[in-house]
């Protein structure tokens, strides 16, 4: 018995255990969302994030002690932002053409976007810290925390957020976009990628590969409007 | 390898120490993004390979990086208690009116300009 305790202290106290667990958790929900023909409901990040956190709250681990193992992979979502550059370069060449209209119809729906979670967070009177959370939302997740953070939201509420706004736009969008007879595959792409960042270019590829590329380009063009402008008319306004 | 990630690294520093010199109220991997993208454009050529397959590397795995920060749900139990109201209604309501926008403003703009 005292050697279990022992064994639990050690796991507890290094980073190896919850950097593994999040590693298994990830591959296990990646698996299911196979299995499941990577129906959008199944979103990996979600089950990986459900699968965890059940563990954190049975076992009573508290997140500060997962997280000093997690770091090494939350580390690289830094890299990971300026990393989006890369297909973001390789798009804007694609793009060329269209990209004024692009900017345009970016620009405008994110910024809707932003104001459309605000005023209906202020409307439910929502908590100040879960106002500035839901500000982001339709940003790219690495992006959208940074800019929570800025504002004064919760960085992992924000994530949970945009998360799960991405699966809503990923399983429901395309439903809006043929109800409103939205049938070019570039403004399909344009707004999946503005309002559903990753999560709604993943599902834009798997149908088109223009409305793919389209939505690629409208995720880094909304996450660098957003993270240029939201925080300075937050400032503004928030006095 | 190293040398993508390499790349990706400076790229985020240069981006963290401009954020703080300027004071600018982004985050500095976005910056760093910025000046990866204006690096990339000023050469004028395709990305670099070895960089293009660490950036793919890192982007095909993206998922996996918003676990730990997500799992930081357990904190905030009880402010989804209180709030799930206008999170959800955020979330679905939101997200559904900036994707019909969107989309219709794309369209229209994009109707003088076909593909």
């Amino acid at each position: 018995m005292n050697e279990l305790a022992d064994i639990w202290v050690y796991l507890a106290r290094e980073p190896l255990a919850a950097l593994a667990a999040t590693l298994v958790a990830w591959l296990v929900a990646v698996r299911i969302h196979d299995a499941c023909g990577q129906h959008p409901l199944t979103n990996p990040v979600l089950i990986a994030v459900a699968l965890l956190a059940s563990g954190l709250l049975a076992a009573g681990i508290p997140y500060r002690d997962y997280f000093a193992g997690a770091q090494f992979v939350h580390f690289l979502l830094g890299p990971a932002t300026v990393a989006l550059a890369v297909p973001l370069y390789r798009q804007i060449a694609l793009v060329r053409r269209s990209a004024a209209a692009a900017v345009a119809a970016v620009v405008t729906g994110g910024a809707f976007a932003a104001a459309a979670g605000v005023a209906i967070a202020l409307s439910l009177s929502a908590a100040p810290e879960v106002t500035a959370s839901l500000a982001p939302r339709s940003v790219t997740t690495p992006v959208a925390m940074g800019i929570a953070e800025a504002i004064g939201g919760l960085p992992s509420l924000t994530a949970v957020v945009v998360i799960l706004s991405g699966i809503v736009g990923a399983a429901l969008g395309p439903l809006v976009l043929d109800l409103l007879k939205v049938r070019d595959w570039r403004a399909r792409g344009l707004a999946m990628g503005t309002a559903a960042h990753g999560i709604g270019t993943a599902r834009a590829l798997s149908v088109n590969a223009t409305a793919g590329a389209f939505s690629g380009l409208a995720m880094g063009l909304n996450a660098l409007a957003t993270a240029l402008l939201l925080p300075l008319l937050w400032r503004l306004l928030a006095g | 390898m190293i040398g993508g990630i390499t790349a990706l690294l400076v790229c985020q520093l240069a981006g963290e120490v401009l954020v703080r010199l300027l004071n600018l109220p982004v985050p500095g991997p976005v910056i760093g993004m910025v000046l990866l993208f204006l690096a990339l454009a000023a050469r004028r050529r395709a990305a670099p390979e070895e960089l293009g397959r660490t950036a793919d590397g890192l982007l095909s795995n993206l998922g996996l990086l918003f676990v730990p920060a997500g799992v930081g749900v357990v904190l905030h139990l009880p402010l989804l208690a209180r709030d799930w109201a206008p999170l959800s209604l955020a979330v679905l309501a939101g997200t559904l009116a900036a994707i019909a926008l969107t989309g219709r403003i794309a369209q229209a703009l994009l109707r003088k300009n076909p593909g």
